[in-house]
């Protein structure tokens, strides 16, 4: 039936497609981080598949390590986790808007996804070979600019969340 | 046998999700889920493009840096969600300063 690639490749889009779904509709926000979880691993399953090794173990190590880790704090730290409280009044009204936002998204879907398999893309032969040599050497070598400016990118950031997280200094 | 379009449509898909996520949930935090789908989207076909078209490696290194965007990203999102939680009568003195 199924070619062995062709098993996983469904099997990874399958946990990425799913995981997105709980993401987008589970009522509770950590169920929606949890299913975020699945959604993360199947990425980096797929980038693991297109013979991206060294992305794929960084997705895992960056998003499901630490972005991850960050939005479940985030989530339990807020004290209200449960978004099922709407108000008596507007009720039917918005399950009205909620089944439009839904029927709009499947739409968009569906339209892309059409689009997609029709456009003709030029393609060559895909090459299946290490990357991370080549990634490093690209980075120190074309790419030296933005790679140092990324570092002084995430020293502002630790510097202003740290700055942020601070309580605010009484005035003498 | 597995090709672009495959990646494509997965990864259209997962976009058209977090856009959902963005617009439907009214929790900050679950936006912040949201736009992570998006940006694994984005990523999704960076690579396959990539992988599939040229044969370059352009694709992941513009993949990665977009890992380090949204890492930084998350982390200042969840520094001004807890200040601003943390303070909920003045939250405006966060955009006004001390």
């Amino acid at each position: 039936m199924f070619s062995p690639s062709a098993a996983a490749f469904y099997a990874l889009a399958a946990m990425v497609l799913m995981g997105a779904t709980g993401v987008a509709l589970a009522r509770n926000l950590l169920h929606a981080a949890l299913c975020l979880l699945s959604t993360l691993v199947g990425t980096a399953g797929l980038y693991l598949f297109m013979g991206a090794d060294f992305l794929g173990v960084a997705q895992l190590l960056v998003y499901g390590g630490g972005i991850l880790v960050l939005l479940l704090f985030a989530v339990l730290f807020t004290a209200r986790t449960d978004e099922a409280r709407l108000s008596s009044r507007g009720r039917g009204r918005e399950r009205f808007l909620r089944g439009l936002t839904l029927l709009a998204a499947g739409a968009a879907s569906l339209a892309l996804a059409v689009l997609i398999t029709r456009a003709p893309f030029p393609l060559t032969e895909p090459v299946a070979a290490p990357t991370t040599a080549r990634l490093g050497d690209a980075f120190l070598r074309e790419y030296l600019l933005p790679f140092q400016l990324s570092s002084l990118v995430l020293l502002t950031a630790l510097i202003g969340a740290m700055r942020l997280s601070r309580p605010a200094p009484q005035a003498p | 046998m597995i090709g672009l379009s495959h990646f494509l449509v997965v990864s259209a898909v997962l976009f058209v999700l977090g856009l959902l996520t963005i617009a439907t949930r009214r929790n900050a935090v679950g936006r912040l889920m949201g736009v992570a789908l998006l940006v694994n989207a984005a990523g999704i076909n960076l690579v396959a493009f990539s992988h599939y078209g040229h044969g370059t490696l352009t694709g992941q290194i513009f993949t990665l840096f977009i890992l380090l965007g949204a890492a930084s990203q998350t982390m200042l999102a969840v520094a001004i969600i807890h200040a601003v939680g943390a303070q909920p009568p003045d939250a405006g003195a966060l955009i006004k300063g001390p």
